[in-house]
């Protein structure tokens, strides 16, 4: 098993063996389903898809997942494990991506927990299984890259409430890149800057999964998303490890 | 061959605070190193640099001749560390947490097994092995740490206080069990107990501001006619000796 597996294993226990992991999944899935079934009108827009859910992730994630990261390096910045884990013999992107991982896989985790609507639909209608596995991937890609960012802060300050609200705050603004109220503004202002804003947005990217399409070039873009994140993760770490 | 531990003009500055200036020293095998010096003086960057945790300023620190900084892997394969205050993660048991540092270090299988039960052997922890750690006292805690950096039976031990919030007889243990380890190893331990030093270490090296100002065996520090606590509280009081003055005193 590479070292990034190791440590991403142990950090997946670690979710489990506090509260944190059975808080943000009951919170999780109880705001994900009144999303869904309230705003969303599930059963009134009388189609069998789970546009609706799909529609407030990256909404949700924007919150519940700097709470998950800002304790990512803050937290072994306080117990001074990080001193530790970084003097065990392992290259440092690999203890970057096992952290990483293990928040990933436990995002994954929370989603496979929707289940029960992809039941539902199935059982009152005939949904396009294929578009709704799109976009369950969409979702994940979407934790990736918002998990990315937030670990990245969570590296600079050794303050969990500076990492989240800075990681809310980056995440945000990567998610409304591409809705109208930026993209006309800045058309109207710095045109080129439009053009840009929308290619960075990972709502917009989103949107594509959840119609059924997974395009090469936004597998990419959240590919190079997050790894350009880890990758400064990383710098930060070399930069700021005992501070 | 070169020695297991060699240090050359480390240097540490923080902003314009200097906080290991110019620390040159090598151990070798068998060589029990003790690290002594006021608190600020130091110690605890100096290992840190040496383990690779933080990157020195200037100067160069190798363990058995790889470089902390241009092979850090190479470098922490051949260390075993304990940092300052033992940290452990508190949620996992001990027999967890022992595992998680053998699998990184690369064991599996029986082998794993086995560096996990005679680490905790070495340490005396059976009798906790699956209690979470946040359970345990002051004085298990540090043993668990210590258990990490022997479970690979390192030829390096680079250990900050190691019987810090131990009790007497928890301390004797641990300095018995450093003696038997110093004849394969090249040890530098790092406290603010001076008997200590006389128990078990073969070498002292006092730092003050940084800068280290004796670097001899106990023995000769005593019999200058001072006992050991004399020789630190002058040396470290005072204004920072000239480097030729301290060489006279050591």
């Amino acid at each position: 098993m590479a070292p990034a597996l190791v440590v991403a294993r142990r950090e997946l226990a670690g979710y489990f063996a506090t509260p944190v992991a059975y808080v943000f999944i009951v919170i999780f899935l109880v705001l994900a389903g009144a999303l869904t079934f309230t705003l969303g009108g599930f059963f009134s827009r009388g189609q069998a898809d789970l546009q609706p859910f799909f529609s407030f992730i990256p909404w949700l994630f924007l919150f519940l997942v700097p709470a998950l990261t800002m304790r990512l390096w803050a937290e072994e910045r306080r117990l001074g494990t990080i001193e530790l884990l970084l003097t065990l013999p392992l290259p440092q992107w690999q203890a970057v991506l096992g952290k990483f991982l293990a928040a990933w896989a436990f995002c994954g985790i929370a989603l496979a927990l929707t289940f029960p609507l992809w039941i539902t639909v199935n059982a009152l209608g005939d949904p396009d299984n294929g578009v709704i596995l799109a976009g369950y991937v969409g979702c994940l890609l979407v934790a990736g890259a918002y998990l990315a960012v937030g670990s990245a802060l969570s590296a600079l300050t050794r303050n969990q409430v500076i990492a989240f609200v800075l990681a809310v705050a980056l995440c945000f603004l990567f998610a409304a890149a591409g809705s109208p109220v930026v993209t006309e503004f800045l058309s109207v202002r710095i045109p080129v800057l439009a053009e840009v804003a929308r290619a960075l947005s990972v709502a917009d990217r989103f949107n594509g999964f959840t119609r059924g399409v997974i395009g090469a070039r936004d597998l990419v873009f959240f590919a190079s998303f997050i790894g350009f994140f880890l990758f400064l993760n990383a710098v930060v770490l070399d930069h700021r490890k005992a501070d | 061959m070169a020695a297991l531990i060699e240090i050359e003009r480390l240097t540490k500055r923080f902003g314009g605070f200097t906080a290991v200036d110019d620390v040159s020293f090598a151990v070798d095998r068998g060589e029990v190193l003790g690290f002594l010096g006021p608190n600020g003086a130091g110690k605890s960057t100096t290992m840190r640099m040496l383990a690779g945790f933080m990157p020195p300023t200037a100067g160069t620190a190798r363990i058995c001749g790889a470089d902390v900084v241009a092979r850090p892997v190479a470098a922490k394969r051949s260390l075993g560390f304990l940092p300052e205050g033992a940290p452990t993660y508190p949620e996992m048991t001990v027999t967890g947490f022992l595992g998680f540092a053998a699998r990184i270090r690369g064991f599996r299988g029986s082998e794993l097994h086995d560096r996990v039960a005679n680490a905790m052997l070495l340490t005396q922890l059976e009798g906790v092995r699956l209690q979470p750690i946040e359970t345990l006292s002051k004085g298990f805690k540090r043993r668990v740490g210590l258990a990490q950096a022997l479970l690979h039976d390192p030829p390096v031990l680079v250990l900050d206080e190691p019987t810090d919030g131990l009790d007497p007889n928890q301390k004797h243990e641990v300095r018995d069990l450093i003696r038997r380890m110093a004849p394969q190893k090249a040890i530098v331990i790092s406290t603010h107990i001076l008997e200590e030093v006389g128990a078990v270490c073969t070498r002292a090296i006092i730092i003050a501001r940084g800068r280290v100002v004796v670097d001899a065996p106990p023995s000769v520090l005593e019999r200058e006619g001072q006992s050991l606590d004399d020789v630190f509280r002058a040396l470290t009081l005072g204004p920072p000796p000239a480097d030729g003055a301290a060489r006279e005193a050591a």
